[in-house]
């Protein structure tokens, strides 16, 4: 089944596709199309919409729909999960499974409310304190809005754990032609979960050990967890990578023109190729590194002050130069200058 | 059983043993001597064994001394942030509207970091039980000042005791609850004495029993002692509390509507597969169309006006002829505060193959409704590109070179079809008229979905089909 569908619709709706059975929220732009589409369609289901009296009431809501046992979503941009921050972290340390949506604006502060990408320090070294890791996954269409918000419930619960779902006010906004999958069973076991039954009466969630040895046993279980997804989860999409001689990586909405800008470098004779990480954590670093020791120009554009770039020196490790554009304030990173950086990084 | 014995004996809701308690003593809660804690426990314990709703029942431990209240409780128990309680709690009570829910929070919880939540979870009536202890300190991280501390009374963080002037006045929740309409039951009581112990025992069952019963939100605030806190011996308790707290805080019930309330159900329902479907709007096959020809194997276009004269749907209604004809689309709207300044515009990519950035920054195709956005992007279509423009309102016929450009009568055309409203929809048609690589077809479908109204489709109808009579004649002469 296809629609024409607003990226902020299509995650709503693939989350409901999803079996989430509950939305809480506190309205922002550019993300407020998640609430509007969750609260027209959640109670026609049956299921519960709630505008929550803050941001942190709303993940907090969340938690508890989560020690319920249910698939639950929550949704905002960078002040907003500023605010979450200390919600994700007891989310996290509970280990709950739930989905946040982060629709980034430019900040910092109020900033504005047009495209950035500067909450990627915030969400994917996690927001909030203490060791611990969220999954990121990184959508550059609406198609992956929906089909993102499925994959990201179904991680939630296998690793137990908030997954966020890191987009930008332009796949927010925009329309695209996107394909539905059928319902998914929802029906995952979770005896762990506190349902106000006879069979969950001794069931316990918490995020306190008060003792040390205890919660030095839970942060190595964590660690030893985030190992795992690490391993097992990291995705990417590569265009035009088999012959690149320069690999540009990025991802949302830069992604999109980052795709355009490869077209046009190959007709002018620069065989560009863009790596896309599709996880933000884990960071496609199997993935880059692969392409790394056969590529020897890797370039990153990001809407951000050098935060995806951070990521990409990490995982390369060998000191050699990274090129780099970027833009701000809710200002796109154009075409043309993103291709006269690549030109120039180049040396042609 | 002796009187002692029923006195002194553990309720079968709160654990044998205090296994999630660290440390050898699983016998002993974790609480000072003379604090209130216990006492209150082991009446809620009470009551939940009583109303038989242990199973149902779910607490949620706070932050401050209770943080613990999980060691003891036998239900089942979620462990939360500061202040959170009774978010949490919103969220356990909608996934299972048959839980009984209760919120236990302290001073510094529940009425300084926690205001918001407790205020808002009260106003919503949600299915939950408060208790709120109140003795007027910060106990567990170590005696400061709470919103509940006495003028004067000095702590950590008011060495030389609170001041009403710096720190404002000790604050009056049960008061402050019971203005709400939605909550049912509001009591202050205290345990410092027998007399008093006996009277929060009555109190706690009640707003228990009102939630076993449906009725929804209550709350009782019961004054605590402190000793630790306060610096007293637990035999000056009562003392204390009698000369320094009761005058202050007021015991009663500031609300109780049990009796004349229905109850609330917020009971789930579930969907069949069907029905999650119906209300998605993916219940039916999507139209596919072939192009007529190649124009838009690649095109970017711009529409661009005031807010108010159809400029986004316009923009969708292209969209979605493309993609009903097998095209990749975007579209992208200005957003936020743009759209209500006055003015509006929006990307449209056609393309045969997948999209790339959905920014059009040279349109092939610029429609511009009004003058500003006309004067805004004339400059940037892209050589060999189509203006087309609402000659209705822009008088003055645009000048630039190496496009072509076509003024349009849309608001009279539109009008003629019954509602200059209608001006977007006649544009619309001039563009498939002029380009001709669209169907009536694949037009009457995307009208259809847009408006579903008979009477606004009809007129839309004759506004499009006038617009696409219109381009064709201007693009072929006939």
């Amino acid at each position: 089944m296809t629609r024409l569908v607003k990226g902020n619709e299509a995650v709503v709706m693939g989350a409901l596709l999803a079996g989430c059975q509950s939305y809480y929220g506190y309205p922002i732009t550019p993300a407020s199309e998640i609430a509007h589409t969750a609260a027209r369609l959640f109670p026609q289901l049956g299921r519960t919409f709630l505008q929550a009296e803050s941001e942190l009431a709303a993940v907090y809501m969340v938690y508890g729909a989560a020690c319920a046992g249910e698939r639950t979503m929550t949704a905002s941009s960078g002040p907003g999960i500023s605010l979450k921050a200390e919600g994700i972290s007891y989310l996290a340390g509970a280990e709950l499974p739930c989905v946040i949506v982060d629709v980034m604006r430019a900040g910092p502060g109020l900033g504005n409310i047009g495209p950035e990408q500067s909450d990627y320090n915030q969400v994917v070294k996690g927001a909030g304190h203490g060791n611990y890791r969220v999954i990121v996954l990184a959508p550059n269409s609406a198609q992956e809005m929906c089909d993102m918000a499925l994959d990201a419930f179904d991680l939630a619960d296998r690793y137990r754990s908030p997954v966020v779902i890191l987009t930008d006010g332009v796949i927010g906004q925009m329309m695209e032609a996107v394909t539905f999958p059928a319902p998914r069973s929802a029906d995952v076991a979770k005896p762990w979960a506190v349902q106000g039954t006879r069979e969950t009466r001794p069931n316990c969630i918490t995020s306190i050990f008060l003792d040390f040895d205890e919660l030095e046993q839970h942060n190595r279980k964590l660690i030893a967890k985030y190992e795992t997804i690490a391993a097992a989860e990291q995705r990417w999409e590569g265009y035009l990578l088999d012959d690149a001689e320069v690999a540009i990586v990025a991802y949302g909405v830069t992604s999109r023109e980052t795709r355009s800008v490869c077209d046009r470098l190959r007709a002018q004779g620069i065989r560009a190729g863009l790596f896309r990480p599709q996880t933000l954590w884990p960071f496609p670093k199997d993935g880059l590194r692969e392409l790394a020791a056969r590529v020897d120009k890797i370039f990153v554009a990001e809407l951000s002050m050098g935060m995806l770039v951070d990521d990409v020196r990490l995982t390369l490790n060998d000191g050699r130069p990274v090129g780099f554009a970027a833009n701000y304030g809710g200002n796109l990173l154009k075409g043309d200058t993103l291709l006269a950086a690549v030109r120039e990084f180049m040396g042609k | 059983m002796t009187l002692m014995e029923k006195i002194i004996k553990k309720p079968s809701t709160m654990y044998a043993q205090f296994e999630r308690k660290p440390g050898a003593d699983k016998e002993n809660t974790h609480y000072c001597p003379g604090c209130g804690h216990g006492i209150i426990h082991k009446i809620i314990a009470e009551a939940m064994e009583e109303l038989g709703i242990a199973d149902r029942t779910v607490l949620i431990s706070p932050v401050g001394c209770s943080v613990f209240a999980y060691y003891y409780f036998d239900c089942g128990n979620i462990q939360v942030a500061h202040g959170r309680a009774p978010a949490v709690a919103t969220g356990v009570t909608r996934s299972n509207a048959d839980n009984l829910l209760i919120s236990y929070q302290g001073d510094g919880d529940l009425a300084a970091i926690g205001t918001a939540e407790i205020i808002h979870a009260a106003n919503r009536g949600e299915k939950m039980t408060v208790f709120f202890v109140n003795n007027s300190i910060y106990g567990m991280t170590g005696g400061q000042m709470a919103p509940t501390t006495l003028i004067g009374q000095k702590t950590a963080t008011t060495p030389f005791g609170r001041n009403a002037l710096n720190e404002g006045n000790p604050m009056k929740i049960a008061e402050m609850i019971s203005i709400l309409d939605s909550p049912v039951y509001v009591a202050r009581t205290s345990v410092h004495d027998i007399r008093h112990i006996m009277q929060t025992r009555k109190a706690v069952k009640k707003a228990l029993q009102a939630q076993r019963d449906g009725k929804g939100f209550a709350l009782v605030e019961i004054l605590a002692p402190c000793p630790s806190g306060w610096k007293i011996s637990p035999q000056q308790n009562a003392e204390w509390v009698e000369k320094n707290v009761l005058p202050v805080f007021a015991l009663g019930e500031f609300k109780d509507e049990i009796a004349q309330r229905d109850g609330v159900s917020r009971a789930r329902t579930t969907a069949t597969q069907a029905e999650l479907l119906a209300v998605l709007g993916l219940d039916s096959e999507e139209h596919v169309f072939s192009p007529r020809n190649e124009v838009f194997s690649r095109m970017g276009i711009l529409s661009a006006g005031f807010g108010g004269q159809g400029i986004m749907m316009l923009g969708q209604m292209l969209s979605l002829l493309g993609m009903r004809h097998g095209l990749s689309v975007t579209w992208l709207p200005s957003y936020g505060p743009e759209m209500r300044g006055g003015t509006a515009n929006c990307s449209v990519v056609l393309s045969r193959d997948p999209i790339g950035s959905p920014v059009v920054e040279s349109p092939e195709l610029l429609i511009a409704m009004n003058g500003p956005s006309l004067e805004k992007f004339l400059p940037r279509v892209a050589p060999g590109g189509l203006l087309l423009y609402n000659a209705s309102i822009i008088e003055q016929a645009p000048v630039r070179e190496g496009i072509t450009i076509v003024g349009v009568p849309a608001a009279e055309m539109a009008r003629e079809a019954g509602s200059e409203r209608a001006a977007n929809v006649v544009m619309l048609g001039v563009v498939a008229g002029w380009y001709d690589s669209f169907g009536p077809e694949a037009m009457q479908s995307v009208l259809a979905d847009f408006f579903p109204k008979k009477d606004l489709l009809a007129l839309n109808t004759r506004a499009l089909d006038a617009g696409m009579a219109w381009g064709k004649k201007m693009r072929t002469g006939q």
